[in-house]
């Protein structure tokens, strides 16, 4: 693939779509057609842009009709937790516990009309109903047909260094022989999802400003010499205001997120990427993925992401520099761009004028010629 | 009839109760004890700021001295909740304003505080003394000026690890040449450099001060300074640990630490110079509590200061210590309580210091009085856990992360449901669990039939049915908070125990498979609990009922649902299925 060389796509979502969504994916790139994603991985929402900084700015293309819409559309029967999974190693659930009258199938429980059989209260049995209609699903995977949010194990490549680790018999087992082909950095998966591992923000800031400061960790001779100018600097005690502002962005790794058009920001920390690549892949996940892309059992399902796509929306990325201005991503190198950079803000095409006139000549063209 | 004493020798009985869980029995007795203890209570302390409301509190305790919030969720911390979910300290603090104008106390964690709620607090409460705020945010370095300014007898100041947008260290010259009542002052969060002469006036006009806790700014070259100010330290926070290596700021640095007879804890040494550590060298024997968890040295001069420490009770450490460095600690440090091992580089996958699994055991066998331990690695094995249950049965906290999630056994590749098992079954006054690496089903049965005790528990992608939620929900007796992430459990297993939840504080879930629906239904027949569903994309309804929603927060409340959610949050009330169109019709907005 020409441009899987860029950022890892994530094949794992995908290997049970039915069929590739080609009359849509020319909508979402307005670059040049050796950018685009294979039919494979090009679900709805995705991040493209060039390996060379030649394009000055990071584009991220959405295809929801509003961008506050839930994203949760389509889940169908791949959703809901009624299912009790692992039908193979789960034992008969007793049935003096307290609890719910559950109804036997899966079926069942999935029906809006059956809610009425629900009932709490003490003394009613969980049956073992439950447990039994999903006999049929391996017990490794019975949860992962579910639709849901994405998780940790939908980054296959990050968890394991090498095919080394990856261990007989597990859920991962799939996932890793996918990641593996990859060969991606190590250091890229874990930093992908969200709050994990759980250090807090404070104490992740901290340790990341002091990686940076102190870049040799052997003492003695140059290194520490290094380490003192580092110091130095740390300590500044100039009263220059621009110095204190960049010591406290120093302190702090995470900047807030936002996006046009949804109530509630985010945030990223920066730290934790050394590319403009992750720092997409992460942002990506954050605003746009959800759970209709963990559908496994496609047909009916793969109807309903489509849905959302009319009237697409497209999205820059953009960012507030020490300076106030507000700056299209990607146009300088990421370390330059560490340390200006003040908040993130995902904003929409029409917004965006005067930032890359460019970039919406560019736009319309491949438009134009997608339809 | 019955003969009761007097209110006022009662009152003087109850004087001696401090602890809420005997006040509480105390209120049960009889109206009257009822009476005299509420009038009595200085001390409050909600663990969930949402599950009562300022004025019922107020209305039953009318003469409180110190009150100490929580507001949000553990997993805060991590980045799970959105910013703005709530937690808002500013209802509170407007209420007590009016109520308590005798309050000395406010202690906030995982709350928002703005600088108005700073300078109403400074302005309100004439006697007040102790300012706590952990892991909080939403204010600047304004507001603490007006802290610093406004109350007369502040003793304590301690801004955790609170995020403050700091606008300057100006702040601190607020106070007023007359103050001279500091106890505690932690500042450690902040990036601003204060200035020097004014922290050190501070520090030499206040006789009483025992903690204090630097920022990073504060040049080693200075700290002499303040050390010889304030001989009668009980606990330091450094700034930074590093300077240019002379031998004069050794010298100065050695004899100001030489004259701290009190010292018995130490943290910061951001940047830390290994040359320096043997300054405090004087000091170390009578170290009790130790944090170098920011502290990037590595062995030998790691290990090399940490074993001169051989009192040591606590010690937070980078995993720069790795295996033979906690090996040596568990010869050196016999009285060791409390160990938390954090990673130095939580993001690469396969690390780069020997760390494993075999530091823990050794320290497991060769301090008797461990009890409390958070350790992040990155390969684990049941024979290690089980080693460890039986080294340590007085074990209270055990928090284990193993840094690739759902990692199994590395010697055996099966599921650590055994590791985890013994440590529930030996370890029988179990406080506090976090768990990970693989696990099945079969660890939360050992869970719910063992962990009797368990008040906290942490779990994050493991299970793999409603089945594990079920063991846990239905056979944790003591439990009091469940926080789960990126588990396979559903509605089954929270409706069957739709009542536990009411004997709890909290229960979190997110990236769950729990239902829309049956968020739905548990908020309509549990009027107790606050059902509160958290979708960032969009309402809850949006997709078909069965859809899970990202995130959830059940919690008991007698406040009812709350005011102040913003968009993403959703509560389950009586008045949801009028709120929500069915998913047929198509929603509303």
């Amino acid at each position: 693939m020409a441009i899987g060389d860029i950022w890892v796509p994530d094949n794992h979502y995908f290997h049970h779509l039915a069929t590739p969504l080609s009359h849509l994916s020319p909508l979402f790139f307005s670059l040049p057609p050796s950018l685009f994603c294979s039919q494979k991985t090009s679900l709805h929402s995705r991040l493209s842009y060039k390996k060379s900084l030649n394009i000055p700015f990071l584009v991220i293309f959405l295809d929801v009709m509003e961008p506050t819409l839930g994203l949760l559309g389509g889940i169908g029967a791949g959703g809901g937790g009624g299912r009790g999974g692992g039908g193979a190693g789960s034992a008969a659930l007793s049935c003096d516990q307290t609890g719910l009258n559950v109804p036997n199938s899966e079926k069942d429980y999935m029906d809006i009309s059956k809610e009425s059989e629900l009932e709490l209260g003490l003394g009613l049995s969980l049956c073992s109903g439950g447990g039994g209609g999903v006999e049929a699903k391996g017990k490794g995977s019975a949860w992962s047909e579910y639709g849901r949010i994405l998780t940790a194990k939908d980054f296959p490549n990050g968890f394991s260094a090498g095919s080394g680790r990856a261990a007989a018999g597990t859920k991962r087992a799939a996932a890793d022989s996918v990641g593996s082909a990859e060969g991606g950095s190590p250091s890229t998966g874990v930093s992908q999802v969200v709050g994990w591992p759980p250090i807090r923000a404070y104490r992740m800031n901290t340790l990341v400003n002091q990686a940076k400061t102190s870049n040799t960790e052997d003492g003695e001779g140059v290194g520490r010499d290094e380490k003192k100018e580092n110091s130095k600097k740390k300590i500044n005690h100039g009263n220059d205001k621009n110095d204190s502002t960049i010591k406290e962005r120093d302190h702090l790794g995470y900047v807030k997120v936002n996006m046009d058009g949804l109530p509630i920001g985010r945030k990223v920390d920066l730290k934790a990427h050394t590319s403009y690549e992750t720092l997409a892949q992460t942002l990506e996940e954050m605003f746009f993925k959800h759970p209709s892309r963990k559908i496994r059992t496609g047909k009916e399902q793969s109807m309903q992401p489509f849905k959302l796509l009319d009237g697409s929306a497209e999205f820059v990325l953009t960012y507030e520099d020490k300076e106030g201005d507000w700056m299209l991503v990607g146009d300088v190198p990421w370390g330059m761009f560490l340390s200006t950079v003040k908040r993130l803000r995902i904003m929409k095409i029409s917004e965006a004028n005067g930032l890359a006139p460019k970039f919406h000549k560019r736009n319309e063209k491949q438009r134009a010629r997608a339809i | 009839m019955a003969q009761s004493f007097p209110e006022d020798v009662l009152e003087h009985v109850f004087s001696f109760l401090n602890h809420d869980r005997d006040r509480n029995a105390v209120s049960l007795v009889c109206k009257s004890w009822y009476d005299i203890e509420r009038l009595s209570r200085r001390r409050i302390f909600i663990g969930n700021c949402y599950a009562v409301s300022p004025e019922i509190v107020i209305r039953r305790f009318p003469d409180v001295r110190a009150v100490e919030l929580k507001g949000k969720p553990h997993f805060a911390d991590f980045n799970l909740v959105p910013e703005g979910w709530g937690g808002y300290v500013y209802p509170w603090v407007v209420s007590m304003a009016g109520a308590y104008p005798w309050l000395e106390e406010i202690k906030l964690k995982r709350m928002v505080v703005t600088d108005e709620n700073l300078e109403l607090i400074s302005k309100s409460f004439k006697n007040f003394t102790v300012l706590v705020l952990l892991s909080c945010e939403g204010f600047t370095t304004d507001g603490l000026a007006y802290i610093a300014a406004n109350c007369r007898n502040l003793r304590e100041l301690d801004l955790g690890e609170s995020e403050v947008e700091d606008l300057s260290g100006h702040w601190l010259s607020h106070f007023p040449d007359n103050c001279t009542s500091l106890v505690s002052l932690n500042i450690s969060c902040l990036g601003s450099e204060v200035s020097f002469s004014a922290l050190e006036r501070l520090v030499a006009r206040c006789p009483n001060l025992k903690t204090l806790r630097l920022n990073r700014a504060v040049p080693l070259e200075k700290l002499p300074n303040l050390l010889c100010r304030a001989p009668q330290l009980v606990e330091l926070g450094t700034g930074a640990y590093s300077a240019e290596i002379q031998s004069d700021i050794f010298s100065n640095l050695s004899e100001a630490f030489l004259g701290c007879k009190q010292l018995k804890g130490l943290s910061g040494f951001w940047d830390v110079v290994p040359a320096y550590l043997p300054a405090m060298y004087s000091v170390c024997s009578q170290i009790t509590s130790l944090n170098l968890s920011y502290a990037t040295a590595q062995n030998p001069d790691l290990v090399q200061f940490v074993s001169q420490c051989g009192n040591l009770q606590r010690l937070w450490v980078l995993d720069y210590i790795e295996d033979v460095g906690l090996e040596a600690l568990a010869a050196a440090c016999k009285d060791l309580q409390e160990l938390r091992v954090f990673p130095s580089d939580p993001y690469d996958a396969e690390g780069n210091v020997t760390l494993t699994e075999q530091g823990l055991v050794a320290v497991s066998e060769g301090c008797p009085k461990l009890q409390s331990v958070l350790y992040f690695c990155r390969q684990m094995s049941n024979a290690a856990l089980v080693a460890i249950a039986r080294n340590r049965p007085n074990m209270i906290r055990f928090r284990l992360c193993i840094i690739e999630p759902r990692a199994p056994d590395y010697l055996t590749l099966e599921p650590l449901d055994a590791g985890f098992g013994a440590i529930v079954e030996n370890c029988k006054e179990l406080l506090r669990l976090s768990m990970s690496g693989l696990l099945t089903d079969r660890v939360f049965e050992y869970i719910g039939t063992h962990a009797k005790k368990l008040e906290m528990l942490s779990i994050a992608f493991a299970g793999d049915s409603d089945l594990g939620l079920h063991h846990v929900l239905s056979g944790c007796e003591s439990l009091r908070k469940l926080e789960i992430r990126d588990c396979p459990f559903g509605d089954k297993a929270l409706l069957a125990n739709a009542t536990k939840l009411e004997t709890m504080r909290s229960l979190w879930m997110s990236s769950c498979s729990v239902s829309f629906g049956a968020c739905k239904l548990l908020g309509q027949k549990m009027p107790r609990l606050n059902v509160e569903v958290i979708n960032e994309r969009g309402p809850p309804d949006s997709g078909p009922e069965d859809c899970p929603v990202e995130k959830l927060y059940v919690y008991r409340t007698i406040a009812g649902p709350r005011v102040d959610m913003p968009g993403f949050v959703w509560t389950m009330d009586e008045r949801v299925s009028s709120r929500f169109s069915r998913a047929t019709e198509g929603h509303g907005d």
